[in-house]
């Protein structure tokens, strides 16, 4: 009999903490289950460095900076449903508490003024990419499909929502799965 | 005598909430009686101990098909009150997303996550997401009083602090300035400081705060995440069950 074709997820984490990640992972052995279901594109798992045409694209993290905007919109055209996963991609996040200073006096703290520091530089290679004044959820720059908030969202509400997901069903978290912290 | 007293029954005054009959008392509010008879209906800016203040429209309930606040709508006989409604609870659900995108609210880093009504109400909602985009607006935080940390960022300026502060408290140290999008909580001392007010960390108005914007200096976290108000209740569980919350 031929193999149903699995479904194709890729994941990436923008302005996060790979949090999310790690409590991805914390499905354990559940994710032999999955794996009998999904493959995986682009991931810090597989490290391919682009993702191609997938199934589901979880995005950790929100949009800081211009190479955020690039990857999501990478994964935004790629990508049949995109998923915003955890409280960064869904609402900033602790990233976005720098939203109140300005970008110039975060500088100034990190590359002058931090403790320890001596002829501070801020750096500026054309290879970095460009910082943004503010840092923003992901849904502010391109269409989400769902948002699974949490900081980070349990294993449990990962399984949940995936297994929910994949078997067509429309995702609904258990009340003390839904969580913003 | 029967005739007597079954008529006297039927002119205690009711009204029909979700096609269940409510009697209630003159005077008083939709909310109230629904209150009293243990029925949830989502609030914010309404604390029983307090009158009534209109102005989150969390409560919104619709009478006889027009919408209204029920905190402040007086009960009146044969209201026909509809409130857990797919349609009602969707609006509710875009006020509360309207309400985290107005302020800065980053749960994961607010002490009074878990115990917060905002957050709870969020999750009561089913609010997956805030939705709208965030304003990230300037709001200033106020460290000045030794036990008492004013932190605007999270302020829903719902007026309860200030209700608390001149009902409970005999104080005036609260009030809302400004307008529209531009109000906010103002304290009132000469320097504009919590420090320079009477404000006492038993105070009322302390407690009271739904969010995390008021909160008592050097008790953080003294009951752990997983054991707070909302953890494994709802809010509705919360509010129609022993305490208020
Ligand atoms: S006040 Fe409530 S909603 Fe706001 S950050 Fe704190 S826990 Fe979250
Ligand atoms: S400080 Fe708290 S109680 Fe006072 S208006 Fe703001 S949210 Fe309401
Ligand atoms: S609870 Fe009625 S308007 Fe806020």
């Amino acid at each position: 009999m031929a193999e149903a074709k699995k479904v194709r997820i890729a994941t990436c984490s923008l302005a996060g903490c790979f949090g999310c990640h790690m409590s991805f992972l914390d499905i354990d052995e559940k994710l032999f289950d999955l794996l009998a279901w999904v493959e995986f594109d682009r991931t810090p798992l597989t490290d391919i460095k682009h993702c191609g045409p997938c199934d589901v694209g979880l995005i950790e993290g929100g949009v800081c900076n211009a190479e955020n905007v690039h990857v999501l919109k990478e994964f935004r055209k790629n990508c049949k449903v995109l998923v915003a996963v955890g409280a960064c991609a869904v609402t900033g996040g602790i990233p976005a508490m720098r939203n109140s200073v300005e970008l110039r006096a975060c500088f100034d703290e990190v590359y002058h003024y931090g403790v320890g520091l001596k002829n501070g530089m801020i750096p500026n290679d054309p290879e970095l990419p460009l910082p943004f004044d503010k840092v923003h959820p992901i849904y502010e720059v391109v269409k989400v499909d769902y948002c699974l908030p949490g900081c980070p969202p349990p294993a449990s509400a990962i399984w949940q929502f995936l297994t929910d997901l994949l078997a067509g069903r429309e995702p609904k978290l258990a009340y003390e799965s839904l969580h913003y912290d | 005598m029967r005739r007597i007293w079954a008529l006297s029954m039927s002119l205690k005054p009711s009204f029909s909430l979700d096609g269940q009959t409510l009697a209630f008392l003159s005077g008083q509010t939709i909310m109230d009686a629904a209150l009293a008879a243990g029925v949830y209906i989502p609030h914010l800016c309404h604390h029983p101990e307090f009158k009534p203040h209109g102005s989150c429209k969390l409560c919104t309930v619709k009478v006889n098909g027009r919408n209204v606040a029920s905190c402040t709508m007086p009960a009146a006989e044969g209201m026909v009150v509809l409130n857990d409604t797919p349609e009602l609870n969707e609006a509710r659900r875009a006020l509360t997303q309207m309400l985290f995108v107005e302020g800065n609210h980053f749960c994961p880093f607010c002490e009074k996550s878990g115990n917060c009504q905002l957050q709870a109400l969020g999750y009561f909602l089913e609010m997956l997401s805030p939705h709208y985009n965030h304003f990230y607006p300037q709001r200033e935080v106020d460290g000045s009083h030794p036990e008492v940390l004013l932190d605007r960022n999270r302020c829903i300026m719902c007026e309860l602090c200030v209700r608390a502060s001149q009902d409970v408290d005999g104080k005036n140290v609260f009030a809302l300035g400004g307008r529209g999008v531009h109000t906010h909580l103002i304290v009132n001392a000469p320097s504009g400081k919590l420090g320079d007010t009477d404000l006492a960390v038993s105070d009322r108005a302390v407690q009271v705060c739904p969010v995390g914007a008021i909160l008592k200096k050097r008790h953080g976290f003294e009951v752990p995440i997983g054991q707070r108000l909302y953890d494994h209740k709802t809010i509705k569980d919360v509010q129609t069950g022993d305490g208020h919350g």
